[in-house]
């Protein structure tokens, strides 16, 4: 029954082809795929390009549509950077930022790389286990963390220093860097470390002469995964930090330059655009990296 | 001979250094190699999950330490107006965002699925809202919703003369709680639209073909053999989405600080204000522990829900 309504729509189909095939096509295509991608795409990118057209238009500009198209600026202007840069400690805060996400990110890549060596090549009782429990680590949201957290660095007399963050940092990159790597190192052929073996090769060798230099994609991937995380944490560097000059930037911008009543709309989005620069950048050498490390980390 | 050469060659390297030979003996390596990541997550993740349990039967504040007080801390929030005012507002917030992201971002998947030109750079673009600091794009919505130069308000007035009067995204409760969800929606969408489109490329074609031979229309190809053989990756990519959506803290910090009128509060910016800001941090530990019971049954449901028709069509398969 249903396979004489399949045949007959089937039918129905062939027949209507050939007078819609030309339009059906074009048309179709355009209405079906590249108008709702064109809205996507515009709606996902919007609230960039206004920061962007904001940071560089006068304030005069930015408070009067009036007289002033906003969606364009009609004498740009350099201002609101030059007031970020030479007003504010926004040097300082970029420079901390960066600090605090390349020494994180080292400390969790070593710690990760050879978490996942062990686990996926040393094979010992219970490995799947404590490959599951790093990974149970990674369900732990910082919201829950923070609070006892705090106290643990004041404890520790990090509080108030970037130090704490490097190390607090980890929690949430080393379960996933783990689980990132431990895919690559799959992917390499263990026959490869048998022959280094039997030819007297120390583990250490291996791990250094064998297995890593294979598994740099996948350093690669943790890497800039791990950069642009830690670039963008929030709640444990408002709750960590005090003082003006050892914030990072996403922290800084909200609690030093949101003053008073009247908001510096312009420095505010400068400063943004300045904070999410280094981090679009870095993405768009890596690509092809960062898409892979995402894909492959669900698809683990 | 190379053979004799190279073992006698080993021999000399292995005899003085017992470090060498420490660092080859395997249960040694084992936790050598594991020290360092076990020791960061026990220290500053398990540690402090233990602690801030502890913490919540407790009276501690900023500088003093405090007593054990048992369930004092819960029974407090069970009578407190704002605590259920936040707990409404995480679930509606979790469940709203969620559908709204997987919705939206199921669609753009399946519109990259397409073949078109710079497939790629447009794959790349697209994820720029999840690489951006949350809090920054939080700052470019803040801008967006102001109540007097609101881009979007200047559009509907005077631009499409749908309205007369601006829109005041941030100053009444719902539309400053319907506002929130948008912006999470919208930093939401990349992640779950690429994470699927991975999905979606692993399916066969031929299931397709298969599907077409027979006859089936768009709709059925979708609903029986995408959605199907998507259902793996979908639950843990929900999994993972409801977790940190419910918990979710930057969007509502830096946009509206859980007001207008305490309204929209979430459970974690709540957990903030009273336990960093407000010094109580027992009391703070308590709403964050709160969360914990939401984000297990949330994950058992999302994951056991979902994989569950996976196991079972796994099995009818074999």
């Amino acid at each position: 029954m249903t396979d004489t309504v399949a045949q007959t729509a089937a039918v129905a189909d062939a027949k209507a082809a050939p007078d819609t095939m030309a339009w059906d096509s074009g048309l179709r295509r355009l209405m079906m795929i590249y108008l709702p991608l064109g809205c996507f795409v515009l709606i996902l990118l919007f609230p960039f390009y206004w920061m962007a057209i904001t940071s560089f238009k006068p304030n005069a500009e930015l408070l009067n549509y009036k007289q002033h198209n906003p969606f364009w600026i009609s004498s740009p202007t350099i201002a609101h950077i030059k007031h970020l840069l030479f007003d504010t400690s926004y040097p300082r805060w970029l420079w901390t930022t960066m600090t605090v996400a390349i020494g994180s990110t080292t400390l969790s890549l070593i710690a990760s790389t050879l978490a996942a060596y062990a686990i996926e090549r040393l094979r010992f009782r219970g490995s799947p286990y404590v490959g599951l429990g790093i990974y149970l680590a990674y369900l732990v949201p910082p919201s829950i963390l923070f609070i006892p957290l705090a106290t643990v660095i004041v404890q520790f007399g990090l509080f108030d220093s970037p130090l704490a963050l490097i190390l607090v940092y980890p929690t949430f990159l080393v379960p996933f860097c783990t689980w990132l790597l431990i895919g690559y190192f799959k992917s390499i052929p263990y026959e490869l470390e048998e022959c280094a073996l039997v030819d007297g090769a120390t583990r250490l060798q291996i791990l250094r002469r064998i297995t890593l230099p294979l598994a740099v994609p996948g350093l690669i991937s943790a890497g800039i995964f791990s950069f642009t995380l830690s670039w963008n944490e929030f709640i444990y560097a408002l709750a960590f930090i005090q003082s003006g000059a050892n914030k990072t930037v996403p922290v800084a911008i909200l609690t030093e330059l949101v003053t008073g009543d009247v908001y510096q709309w312009g420095a505010l989005m400068a400063g943004s655009l300045l904070g999410s620069l280094p981090v679009a950048i870095f993405y768009s050498l890596f690509v092809d990296y960062y898409v892979s490390s995402l894909t492959g980390a669900v698809k683990e | 001979m190379s053979v004799t050469t190279l073992s006698s060659q080993a021999l000399a390297q292995r005899q003085p250094s017992w470090l060498v030979r420490l660092f080859d003996y395997k249960p040694f390596l084992i936790v050598m190699c594991l020290a360092p990541a076990i020791g960061l997550l026990s220290v500053f993740l398990t540690y402090p999950l233990g602690l801030g349990i502890w913490l919540a039967f407790t009276d501690t504040t900023i500088g003093r330490r405090g007593v054990f007080v048992g369930l004092e801390n819960f029974q407090y929030l069970l009578t407190d107006s704002l605590w259920w005012n936040a707990v409404f507002y995480s679930v509606v917030y979790t469940g709203i965002a969620t559908f709204g992201k997987f919705a939206l971002g199921f669609w753009l998947a399946l519109l990259l699925n397409n073949h078109f030109p710079f497939k790629s750079i447009l794959r790349a673009i697209i994820l720029l809202p999840w690489i951006v600091p949350t809090v920054l794009s939080a700052l470019a919505f803040w801008w967006i919703y102001d109540p007097q130069f609101s881009i979007i308000s200047y559009l509907l007035v005077d631009v499409l003369h749908w309205r007369s009067s601006n829109v005041d995204f941030l100053g009444s409760a719902w539309p400053a709680r319907f506002s929130l969800i948008a912006a999470n929606i919208w930093r939401g969408i990349p992640f779950v639209a690429i994470s699927l489109l991975a999905g979606l490329q692993t399916i066969s074609p031929s299931l397709y073909e298969a599907a077409m031979l027979d006859g089936a229309s768009a709709w059925q190809r979708f609903r029986y053999i995408t959605f199907p053989m998507m259902m793996p990756i979908l639950a843990i990519v929900m999994t993972f989405s409801i977790i940190f959506t419910f918990t979710d803290f930057q969007l509502v910090y830096a946009i509206t600080r859980g007001g207008p009128g305490n309204s929209t509060h979430l459970l974690a910016t709540l957990a903030f204000q009273r336990g960093i800001a407000g010094g109580e941090l027992g009391e703070g530990a308590a709403i964050a522990v709160s969360m914990i019971p939401f984000l297990v049954f949330a994950t058992l449901f999302s994951y056991f829900g979902l994989a569950r028709r996976k196991w079972q069509q796994g099995e009818s398969n074999d």
